[in-house]
Protein backbone atom coordinates (compact mmCIF):
# COMPACT_ATOMS: atom_id res chain seq x y z
CA UNK A 1 0.00 0.00 0.00
CA UNK A 2 1.47 3.26 -1.05
CA UNK A 3 0.30 6.62 0.03
CA UNK A 4 1.27 8.51 -3.04
CA UNK A 5 -0.91 11.09 -4.64
CA UNK A 6 0.02 12.82 -7.84
CA UNK A 7 -0.19 16.11 -6.03
CA UNK A 8 2.24 14.86 -3.38
CA UNK A 9 4.73 13.97 -6.08
CA UNK A 10 4.40 17.35 -7.71
CA UNK A 11 4.80 19.07 -4.35
CA UNK A 12 7.73 16.81 -3.51
CA UNK A 13 9.38 17.58 -6.83
CA UNK A 14 8.94 21.29 -6.29
CA UNK A 15 10.39 21.09 -2.79
CA UNK A 16 13.26 19.04 -4.12
CA UNK A 17 14.08 21.76 -6.61
CA UNK A 18 13.89 24.39 -3.93
CA UNK A 19 16.17 22.36 -1.69
CA UNK A 20 18.62 21.92 -4.54
CA UNK A 21 19.00 25.63 -5.02
CA UNK A 22 19.52 25.91 -1.27
CA UNK A 23 16.93 28.55 -0.61
CA UNK A 24 14.26 26.53 1.13
CA UNK A 25 12.02 28.73 3.21
CA UNK A 26 11.99 25.99 5.86
CA UNK A 27 8.48 26.23 7.27
CA UNK A 28 8.27 23.18 9.55
CA UNK A 29 11.14 21.17 10.98
CA UNK A 30 12.76 20.75 7.60
CA UNK A 31 16.45 21.51 7.87
CA UNK A 32 17.91 24.06 5.50
CA UNK A 33 20.30 21.75 3.70
CA UNK A 34 21.28 20.97 0.13
CA UNK A 35 22.56 17.81 -1.46
CA UNK A 36 26.00 19.39 -1.67
CA UNK A 37 26.14 19.53 2.13
CA UNK A 38 26.55 15.75 2.17
CA UNK A 39 29.51 13.71 0.93
CA UNK A 40 29.30 13.18 -2.79
CA UNK A 41 27.78 9.84 -3.77
CA UNK A 42 26.33 9.21 -0.30
CA UNK A 43 22.78 8.03 0.28
CA UNK A 44 22.09 11.29 2.11
CA UNK A 45 23.13 13.33 -0.93
CA UNK A 46 21.01 11.19 -3.23
CA UNK A 47 17.93 11.49 -1.00
CA UNK A 48 18.40 15.21 -0.44
CA UNK A 49 18.75 15.72 -4.16
CA UNK A 50 15.64 13.69 -4.95
CA UNK A 51 13.73 15.58 -2.27
CA UNK A 52 11.78 12.43 -1.44
CA UNK A 53 12.30 9.50 0.85
CA UNK A 54 10.37 6.25 1.18
CA UNK A 55 9.91 5.17 4.77
CA UNK A 56 8.49 1.85 5.85
CA UNK A 57 6.43 1.83 9.02
CA UNK A 58 3.60 -0.12 10.58
CA UNK A 59 0.04 0.98 9.92
CA UNK A 60 -1.62 -0.99 12.68
CA UNK A 61 0.32 -0.08 15.79
CA UNK A 62 -1.27 2.60 17.93
CA UNK A 63 1.18 5.11 19.44
CA UNK A 64 4.02 4.09 17.07
CA UNK A 65 2.73 3.68 13.54
CA UNK A 66 -1.01 3.84 12.97
CA UNK A 67 -2.81 4.90 9.83
CA UNK A 68 -5.05 7.79 10.85
CA UNK A 69 -8.44 8.32 9.19
CA UNK A 70 -6.82 11.19 7.25
CA UNK A 71 -4.72 8.59 5.42
CA UNK A 72 -1.43 9.63 7.02
CA UNK A 73 0.30 7.40 9.53
CA UNK A 74 1.01 8.81 12.99
CA UNK A 75 2.95 7.78 16.06
CA UNK A 76 6.43 7.82 17.56
CA UNK A 77 8.05 5.86 14.71
CA UNK A 78 6.44 8.22 12.24
CA UNK A 79 7.79 11.26 14.11
CA UNK A 80 11.29 9.76 14.14
CA UNK A 81 10.96 9.19 10.39
CA UNK A 82 9.88 12.79 9.87
CA UNK A 83 12.85 14.10 11.87
CA UNK A 84 15.30 12.07 9.79
CA UNK A 85 13.66 13.22 6.57
CA UNK A 86 13.72 16.79 7.86
CA UNK A 87 17.46 16.56 8.52
CA UNK A 88 17.84 15.63 4.85
CA UNK A 89 15.93 18.73 3.86
CA UNK A 90 12.85 16.69 2.96
CA UNK A 91 9.53 18.04 4.22
CA UNK A 92 6.58 15.89 5.29
CA UNK A 93 5.12 16.12 1.79
CA UNK A 94 8.25 14.51 0.40
CA UNK A 95 7.86 11.37 2.52
CA UNK A 96 6.25 8.38 0.94
CA UNK A 97 4.96 6.08 3.68
CA UNK A 98 4.89 2.37 2.88
CA UNK A 99 3.33 -0.22 5.14
CA UNK A 100 5.88 -2.71 6.38
CA UNK A 101 4.65 -5.68 8.39
CA UNK A 102 7.03 -7.79 10.44
CA UNK A 103 7.71 -10.28 7.64
CA UNK A 104 8.50 -7.91 4.77
CA UNK A 105 10.90 -5.48 6.40
CA UNK A 106 14.15 -7.14 5.32
CA UNK A 107 12.96 -7.84 1.74
CA UNK A 108 11.73 -4.25 1.34
CA UNK A 109 15.08 -2.86 2.49
CA UNK A 110 17.05 -5.31 0.36
CA UNK A 111 15.16 -4.67 -2.86
CA UNK A 112 15.14 -0.90 -2.34
CA UNK A 113 11.35 -0.59 -1.97
CA UNK A 114 12.04 1.57 1.07
CA UNK A 115 14.99 3.79 2.01
CA UNK A 116 14.63 3.24 5.74
CA UNK A 117 12.32 1.28 8.02
CA UNK A 118 11.09 2.76 11.30
CA UNK A 119 8.61 0.13 12.42
CA UNK A 120 9.07 -1.09 16.02
CA UNK A 121 11.97 -2.97 14.47
CA UNK A 122 13.99 -4.91 17.02
CA UNK A 123 17.75 -4.98 16.41
CA UNK A 124 19.05 -8.56 16.53
CA UNK A 125 21.97 -10.56 15.17
CA UNK A 126 20.07 -12.54 12.52
CA UNK A 127 18.68 -9.35 11.04
CA UNK A 128 22.07 -7.65 11.16
CA UNK A 129 23.24 -10.14 8.55
CA UNK A 130 20.72 -8.77 6.08
CA UNK A 131 20.24 -5.11 6.93
CA UNK A 132 22.01 -2.40 8.90
CA UNK A 133 20.57 -0.79 11.99
CA UNK A 134 20.94 2.73 13.27
CA UNK A 135 19.86 3.36 16.84
CA UNK A 136 18.33 2.12 19.07
CA UNK A 137 16.04 5.09 19.52
CA UNK A 138 13.90 3.28 22.11
CA UNK A 139 14.23 0.19 24.29
CA UNK A 140 11.03 -1.80 24.50
CA UNK A 141 10.44 -5.16 26.15
CA UNK A 142 8.08 -8.07 25.70
CA UNK A 143 5.14 -8.05 28.13
CA UNK A 144 1.79 -9.74 28.70
CA UNK A 145 -1.74 -8.38 28.36
CA UNK A 146 -4.86 -10.02 29.81
CA UNK A 147 -8.47 -9.14 30.49
CA UNK A 148 -8.76 -6.78 33.44
CA UNK A 149 -10.54 -9.42 35.53
CA UNK A 150 -7.90 -12.11 34.97
CA UNK A 151 -5.86 -12.54 38.15
CA UNK A 152 -3.91 -15.79 37.76
CA UNK A 153 -1.31 -14.51 35.29
CA UNK A 154 1.37 -12.22 36.64
CA UNK A 155 4.52 -13.21 34.80
CA UNK A 156 5.59 -15.48 31.94
CA UNK A 157 6.11 -18.23 34.53
CA UNK A 158 2.32 -18.47 34.87
CA UNK A 159 1.80 -19.30 31.20
CA UNK A 160 1.82 -23.11 31.44
CA UNK A 161 -1.41 -24.45 29.98
CA UNK A 162 -2.59 -20.99 28.90
CA UNK A 163 -3.41 -20.04 25.34
CA UNK A 164 -1.04 -17.26 24.32
CA UNK A 165 -1.87 -15.12 21.29
CA UNK A 166 0.79 -13.54 19.11
CA UNK A 167 1.81 -13.06 15.49
CA UNK A 168 3.15 -15.77 13.21
CA UNK A 169 6.90 -15.40 12.79
CA UNK A 170 7.29 -12.62 15.36
CA UNK A 171 10.10 -12.42 17.92
CA UNK A 172 7.69 -12.51 20.90
CA UNK A 173 6.03 -15.67 19.56
CA UNK A 174 9.43 -17.27 19.08
CA UNK A 175 10.48 -16.32 22.58
CA UNK A 176 7.40 -18.00 24.08
CA UNK A 177 7.94 -21.11 21.95
CA UNK A 178 11.61 -21.35 22.98
CA UNK A 179 11.45 -20.43 26.66
CA UNK A 180 7.93 -21.26 27.82
CA UNK A 181 7.13 -24.49 25.94
CA UNK A 182 4.20 -25.33 28.26
CA UNK A 183 2.22 -22.40 26.91
CA UNK A 184 -0.04 -23.05 23.95
CA UNK A 185 0.52 -20.56 21.11
CA UNK A 186 -2.30 -19.22 18.96
CA UNK A 187 -0.81 -17.33 16.02
CA UNK A 188 -2.55 -14.81 13.80
CA UNK A 189 -1.42 -12.44 11.05
CA UNK A 190 -1.57 -9.29 13.17
CA UNK A 191 -1.65 -8.41 16.86
CA UNK A 192 -5.00 -6.70 16.38
CA UNK A 193 -6.42 -10.13 15.45
CA UNK A 194 -5.67 -11.22 19.03
CA UNK A 195 -7.98 -8.65 20.63
CA UNK A 196 -11.35 -10.19 19.76
CA UNK A 197 -10.25 -13.71 20.80
CA UNK A 198 -8.98 -12.24 24.09
CA UNK A 199 -12.36 -10.58 24.70
CA UNK A 200 -14.16 -13.83 23.86
CA UNK A 201 -11.95 -15.99 26.03
CA UNK A 202 -10.56 -17.98 23.09
CA UNK A 203 -7.09 -16.97 24.26
CA UNK A 204 -5.91 -16.12 27.77
CA UNK A 205 -3.01 -13.76 27.10
CA UNK A 206 -1.70 -11.57 24.31
CA UNK A 207 2.05 -11.06 24.18
CA UNK A 208 4.26 -8.66 22.29
CA UNK A 209 6.31 -5.57 23.10
CA UNK A 210 5.01 -3.51 26.03
CA UNK A 211 4.60 -0.44 23.84
CA UNK A 212 2.23 -2.17 21.46
CA UNK A 213 0.17 -3.58 24.31
CA UNK A 214 -0.01 -0.13 25.93
CA UNK A 215 -1.68 1.14 22.76
CA UNK A 216 -4.35 -1.54 22.97
CA UNK A 217 -4.91 -0.94 26.69
CA UNK A 218 -5.33 2.78 26.00
CA UNK A 219 -8.04 2.02 23.42
CA UNK A 220 -9.81 -0.69 25.40
CA UNK A 221 -12.06 1.13 27.91
CA UNK A 222 -10.49 -0.74 30.84
CA UNK A 223 -11.15 -4.14 29.29
CA UNK A 224 -7.45 -5.06 29.11
CA UNK A 225 -4.43 -4.58 31.33
CA UNK A 226 -0.68 -5.08 30.95
CA UNK A 227 0.57 -7.42 33.68
CA UNK A 228 4.02 -7.56 35.26
CA UNK A 229 7.27 -6.14 34.02
CA UNK A 230 8.73 -6.47 30.52
CA UNK A 231 10.78 -9.67 30.43
CA UNK A 232 12.95 -9.15 27.34
CA UNK A 233 14.92 -6.30 25.83
CA UNK A 234 13.82 -5.13 22.41
CA UNK A 235 15.99 -2.27 21.21
CA UNK A 236 14.13 -0.56 18.36
CA UNK A 237 16.40 0.46 15.51
CA UNK A 238 16.10 2.08 12.12
CA UNK A 239 16.65 -0.43 9.34
CA UNK A 240 18.60 0.51 6.23
CA UNK A 241 20.57 -1.15 3.47
CA UNK A 242 23.35 -3.48 4.57
CA UNK A 243 26.84 -1.98 4.46
CA UNK A 244 25.65 1.58 3.96
CA UNK A 245 27.78 2.55 6.94
CA UNK A 246 27.95 6.20 5.94
CA UNK A 247 24.16 6.53 6.07
CA UNK A 248 23.99 4.56 9.32
CA UNK A 249 26.59 6.76 11.01
CA UNK A 250 24.77 9.83 9.82
CA UNK A 251 21.41 8.61 11.24
CA UNK A 252 23.16 7.73 14.50
CA UNK A 253 24.52 11.29 14.63
CA UNK A 254 21.01 12.64 14.05
CA UNK A 255 19.64 10.43 16.84
CA UNK A 256 22.29 11.57 19.31
CA UNK A 257 21.57 15.14 18.36
CA UNK A 258 17.82 14.83 18.96
CA UNK A 259 18.37 12.96 22.25
CA UNK A 260 20.34 16.04 23.31
CA UNK A 261 18.24 18.89 21.99
CA UNK A 262 14.89 17.58 23.24
CA UNK A 263 13.28 16.80 19.88
CA UNK A 264 13.32 13.09 20.71
CA UNK A 265 11.46 13.69 23.98
CA UNK A 266 9.00 16.05 22.28
CA UNK A 267 8.22 13.40 19.67
CA UNK A 268 7.73 10.87 22.47
CA UNK A 269 5.48 13.12 24.53
CA UNK A 270 3.26 13.92 21.57
CA UNK A 271 2.72 10.25 20.73
CA UNK A 272 3.53 7.23 22.89
CA UNK A 273 4.19 9.46 25.90
CA UNK A 274 0.45 10.08 26.24
CA UNK A 275 0.12 6.52 27.57
CA UNK A 276 3.59 5.21 28.43
CA UNK A 277 6.02 6.50 31.07
CA UNK A 278 8.95 8.60 29.90
CA UNK A 279 11.78 6.26 28.83
CA UNK A 280 15.47 6.54 29.62
CA UNK A 281 17.49 8.02 26.81
CA UNK A 282 18.88 5.09 24.83
CA UNK A 283 22.53 4.70 23.94
CA UNK A 284 23.21 4.44 20.23
CA UNK A 285 24.92 1.16 19.37
CA UNK A 286 27.63 1.87 16.79
CA UNK A 287 28.46 -1.71 16.00
CA UNK B 1 19.18 -25.45 3.03
CA UNK B 2 20.67 -25.78 6.50
CA UNK B 3 17.52 -24.41 8.08
CA UNK B 4 15.35 -26.79 6.13
CA UNK B 5 17.34 -29.74 7.49
CA UNK B 6 17.88 -28.53 11.05
CA UNK B 7 14.25 -27.46 11.41
CA UNK B 8 12.81 -30.49 9.68
CA UNK B 9 11.01 -31.53 12.88
CA UNK B 10 9.06 -28.26 12.86
CA UNK B 11 8.37 -28.55 9.14
CA UNK B 12 7.18 -32.13 9.59
CA UNK B 13 4.80 -30.97 12.33
CA UNK B 14 3.37 -28.37 9.97
CA UNK B 15 3.12 -30.96 7.21
CA UNK B 16 1.14 -33.35 9.42
CA UNK B 17 -1.13 -30.50 10.51
CA UNK B 18 -1.80 -29.59 6.88
CA UNK B 19 -2.34 -33.23 5.94
CA UNK B 20 -4.71 -33.85 8.87
CA UNK B 21 -6.80 -30.80 8.02
CA UNK B 22 -6.88 -31.64 4.31
CA UNK B 23 -7.76 -35.31 4.87
CA UNK B 24 -10.45 -34.71 7.50
CA UNK B 25 -12.14 -31.95 5.55
CA UNK B 26 -11.89 -33.99 2.33
CA UNK B 27 -13.84 -36.87 3.89
CA UNK B 28 -16.46 -34.59 5.44
CA UNK B 29 -16.79 -32.50 2.27
CA UNK B 30 -17.32 -35.58 0.12
CA UNK B 31 -20.10 -36.76 2.45
CA UNK B 32 -21.83 -33.39 2.86
CA UNK B 33 -21.28 -32.57 -0.82
CA UNK B 34 -23.01 -35.80 -1.85
CA UNK B 35 -25.93 -35.02 0.44
CA UNK B 36 -26.16 -31.55 -1.12
CA UNK B 37 -26.06 -32.96 -4.65
CA UNK B 38 -28.83 -35.39 -3.73
CA UNK B 39 -30.90 -32.48 -2.43
CA UNK B 40 -30.36 -30.54 -5.62
CA UNK B 41 -31.70 -33.36 -7.84
CA UNK B 42 -34.39 -34.58 -5.44
CA UNK B 43 -38.09 -34.33 -6.27
CA UNK B 44 -38.73 -32.43 -3.00
CA UNK B 45 -39.00 -28.69 -3.72
CA UNK B 46 -37.80 -27.26 -0.38
CA UNK B 47 -34.74 -29.53 -0.38
CA UNK B 48 -33.87 -28.41 -3.91
CA UNK B 49 -34.22 -24.78 -2.89
CA UNK B 50 -32.07 -25.30 0.19
CA UNK B 51 -29.37 -27.06 -1.86
CA UNK B 52 -29.35 -24.33 -4.47
CA UNK B 53 -29.27 -21.52 -1.92
CA UNK B 54 -26.47 -23.19 0.06
CA UNK B 55 -24.27 -23.77 -2.98
CA UNK B 56 -24.83 -20.31 -4.42
CA UNK B 57 -24.13 -18.54 -1.13
CA UNK B 58 -21.17 -20.60 0.09
CA UNK B 59 -19.50 -21.02 -3.28
CA UNK B 60 -19.54 -17.28 -3.84
CA UNK B 61 -18.21 -16.34 -0.40
CA UNK B 62 -14.44 -15.99 0.02
CA UNK B 63 -13.01 -18.76 2.16
CA UNK B 64 -11.24 -16.19 4.34
CA UNK B 65 -14.65 -14.80 5.31
CA UNK B 66 -15.83 -18.24 6.41
CA UNK B 67 -12.72 -18.61 8.56
CA UNK B 68 -13.30 -15.12 9.88
CA UNK B 69 -16.86 -16.05 10.80
CA UNK B 70 -15.83 -19.08 12.82
CA UNK B 71 -12.87 -17.47 14.55
CA UNK B 72 -14.08 -13.92 15.19
CA UNK B 73 -17.80 -13.50 14.53
CA UNK B 74 -19.38 -16.65 15.96
CA UNK B 75 -17.55 -16.32 19.29
CA UNK B 76 -18.59 -12.70 19.74
CA UNK B 77 -22.19 -13.77 19.14
CA UNK B 78 -21.65 -16.32 21.90
CA UNK B 79 -22.21 -19.21 19.49
CA UNK B 80 -18.92 -21.06 19.49
CA UNK B 81 -15.74 -20.59 21.39
CA UNK B 82 -12.41 -22.11 20.53
CA UNK B 83 -9.54 -21.92 18.12
CA UNK B 84 -7.56 -24.18 15.88
CA UNK B 85 -8.36 -27.46 14.20
CA UNK B 86 -12.10 -27.84 14.58
CA UNK B 87 -12.96 -24.36 13.32
CA UNK B 88 -10.60 -24.63 10.37
CA UNK B 89 -12.20 -27.98 9.64
CA UNK B 90 -15.69 -26.49 9.80
CA UNK B 91 -14.86 -23.56 7.51
CA UNK B 92 -13.05 -25.70 4.94
CA UNK B 93 -15.72 -28.43 4.92
CA UNK B 94 -18.64 -26.05 4.49
CA UNK B 95 -16.78 -24.32 1.67
CA UNK B 96 -15.45 -27.34 -0.19
CA UNK B 97 -18.71 -29.31 -0.05
CA UNK B 98 -20.36 -26.69 -2.27
CA UNK B 99 -17.77 -27.49 -4.96
CA UNK B 100 -18.06 -31.24 -4.38
CA UNK B 101 -21.82 -30.89 -4.82
CA UNK B 102 -21.43 -29.15 -8.17
CA UNK B 103 -18.82 -31.62 -9.44
CA UNK B 104 -21.11 -34.52 -8.53
CA UNK B 105 -24.16 -32.83 -9.99
CA UNK B 106 -22.39 -32.48 -13.32
CA UNK B 107 -21.72 -36.21 -13.10
CA UNK B 108 -25.38 -36.90 -12.33
CA UNK B 109 -26.42 -34.78 -15.28
CA UNK B 110 -24.21 -36.82 -17.54
CA UNK B 111 -26.15 -39.99 -16.75
CA UNK B 112 -28.75 -40.41 -19.48
CA UNK B 113 -32.32 -39.48 -18.55
CA UNK B 114 -33.37 -42.82 -20.02
CA UNK B 115 -31.61 -44.67 -17.20
CA UNK B 116 -33.61 -42.93 -14.53
CA UNK B 117 -36.80 -43.44 -16.49
CA UNK B 118 -36.01 -47.13 -16.95
CA UNK B 119 -35.30 -47.47 -13.24
CA UNK B 120 -38.58 -45.84 -12.35
CA UNK B 121 -40.47 -48.02 -14.83
CA UNK B 122 -39.27 -51.18 -13.13
CA UNK B 123 -40.53 -49.81 -9.84
CA UNK B 124 -37.41 -48.42 -8.14
CA UNK B 125 -37.98 -45.52 -5.75
CA UNK B 126 -36.08 -42.21 -6.05
CA UNK B 127 -33.64 -43.36 -3.38
CA UNK B 128 -33.00 -46.69 -5.09
CA UNK B 129 -32.63 -45.06 -8.51
CA UNK B 130 -30.12 -42.60 -7.09
CA UNK B 131 -28.00 -44.94 -4.99
CA UNK B 132 -28.02 -47.96 -7.34
CA UNK B 133 -28.23 -46.52 -10.82
CA UNK B 134 -27.31 -42.87 -11.01
CA UNK B 135 -24.74 -42.11 -8.26
CA UNK B 136 -22.32 -44.97 -9.04
CA UNK B 137 -22.05 -43.74 -12.61
CA UNK B 138 -22.01 -40.09 -11.55
CA UNK B 139 -19.10 -40.73 -9.16
CA UNK B 140 -17.02 -42.31 -11.92
CA UNK B 141 -17.56 -39.44 -14.31
CA UNK B 142 -16.94 -36.91 -11.55
CA UNK B 143 -13.51 -38.17 -10.55
CA UNK B 144 -11.41 -35.63 -12.52
CA UNK B 145 -13.33 -32.57 -11.27
CA UNK B 146 -13.48 -34.01 -7.75
CA UNK B 147 -9.71 -34.41 -7.67
CA UNK B 148 -9.34 -30.79 -8.75
CA UNK B 149 -11.59 -29.84 -5.86
CA UNK B 150 -9.48 -31.90 -3.43
CA UNK B 151 -6.22 -30.38 -4.69
CA UNK B 152 -7.73 -26.93 -4.27
CA UNK B 153 -8.82 -27.98 -0.77
CA UNK B 154 -5.25 -29.01 0.12
CA UNK B 155 -3.96 -25.61 -0.90
CA UNK B 156 -6.86 -23.84 0.81
CA UNK B 157 -5.76 -25.26 4.17
CA UNK B 158 -3.11 -22.52 4.07
CA UNK B 159 -5.81 -19.95 4.90
CA UNK B 160 -5.74 -21.48 8.39
CA UNK B 161 -2.32 -19.89 8.88
CA UNK B 162 -3.98 -16.54 9.40
CA UNK B 163 -6.46 -17.96 11.90
CA UNK B 164 -4.44 -19.60 14.63
CA UNK B 165 -4.07 -23.00 12.96
CA UNK B 166 -0.37 -23.86 12.91
CA UNK B 167 0.14 -25.59 9.56
CA UNK B 168 2.80 -25.43 6.83
CA UNK B 169 2.46 -21.76 5.98
CA UNK B 170 2.67 -20.85 9.67
CA UNK B 171 5.90 -22.85 9.87
CA UNK B 172 7.18 -21.19 6.71
CA UNK B 173 6.60 -17.69 8.08
CA UNK B 174 8.11 -18.55 11.44
CA UNK B 175 11.23 -20.07 9.91
CA UNK B 176 11.61 -17.25 7.40
CA UNK B 177 11.50 -14.59 10.11
CA UNK B 178 13.81 -16.57 12.33
CA UNK B 179 16.34 -17.37 9.59
CA UNK B 180 15.99 -14.55 7.10
CA UNK B 181 19.25 -15.55 5.40
CA UNK B 182 17.85 -18.96 4.50
CA UNK B 183 14.46 -17.68 3.39
CA UNK B 184 14.57 -18.98 -0.19
CA UNK B 185 15.30 -22.55 0.80
CA UNK B 186 12.60 -22.49 3.43
CA UNK B 187 10.14 -21.11 0.90
CA UNK B 188 10.85 -23.72 -1.75
CA UNK B 189 11.03 -26.46 0.87
CA UNK B 190 7.55 -25.64 2.11
CA UNK B 191 6.19 -25.40 -1.46
CA UNK B 192 7.66 -28.88 -2.02
CA UNK B 193 5.77 -30.24 1.00
CA UNK B 194 2.49 -29.22 -0.64
CA UNK B 195 3.51 -31.05 -3.81
CA UNK B 196 4.17 -34.14 -1.69
CA UNK B 197 0.44 -34.14 -0.91
CA UNK B 198 -1.06 -32.93 -4.17
CA UNK B 199 0.98 -34.77 -6.81
CA UNK B 200 0.25 -38.29 -5.46
CA UNK B 201 -3.40 -37.21 -5.25
CA UNK B 202 -3.37 -36.43 -8.96
CA UNK B 203 -1.55 -39.65 -9.83
CA UNK B 204 -3.95 -41.77 -7.77
CA UNK B 205 -6.86 -40.05 -9.44
CA UNK B 206 -5.46 -40.91 -12.86
CA UNK B 207 -5.17 -44.57 -11.85
CA UNK B 208 -8.68 -44.76 -10.42
CA UNK B 209 -10.05 -43.04 -13.48
CA UNK B 210 -8.49 -45.63 -15.76
CA UNK B 211 -9.77 -48.50 -13.67
CA UNK B 212 -13.36 -47.35 -13.44
CA UNK B 213 -13.61 -45.79 -16.89
CA UNK B 214 -16.40 -47.14 -19.01
CA UNK B 215 -17.74 -46.47 -22.44
CA UNK B 216 -21.07 -44.70 -22.61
Amino acid sequence: MKLTKTSTWIAAGAIGLVALTACSSGGDDTADVAASDFPEGSTMAALAEAGTITIGTKFDQPLFGLLAPSGDPEGFDVEIGKIIAGELGISEDGIEWVETVSANREPFIQDGSVDIVVATYTINDERKELVSFAGPYYNAGQALMTLTETDDIESPDDLAGKVVCSVTGSTPAQNIADNYPDAELALFDAYTDCLEPLRNGQVDVVTTDNVILAGYVADSDDEFKVVGEPFTEEPYGIGLALEDDEFRDWINDVLEEIFEDGRWLDAWNETAGTVLPEPDVPTVDRY
Amino acid sequence: METFISEFGTIWGGFLATLALAAASAVLSLVWGTVLATMRVSPVGPLRSFGTAYVEIVRNTPLTLLFFFFVFVAPSLGLLVGLGFQWSLAALTLYTSAFVCEALRSGINSVGVGQAEAARSIGLTFGQTLTQIVLPQAWRTSIPPLISVLIALTKNTSVGAGFAYAELVTVQRTLMTENPADALFVFFGIALMYLVITIPLGVTAGRIEKRVAFAR
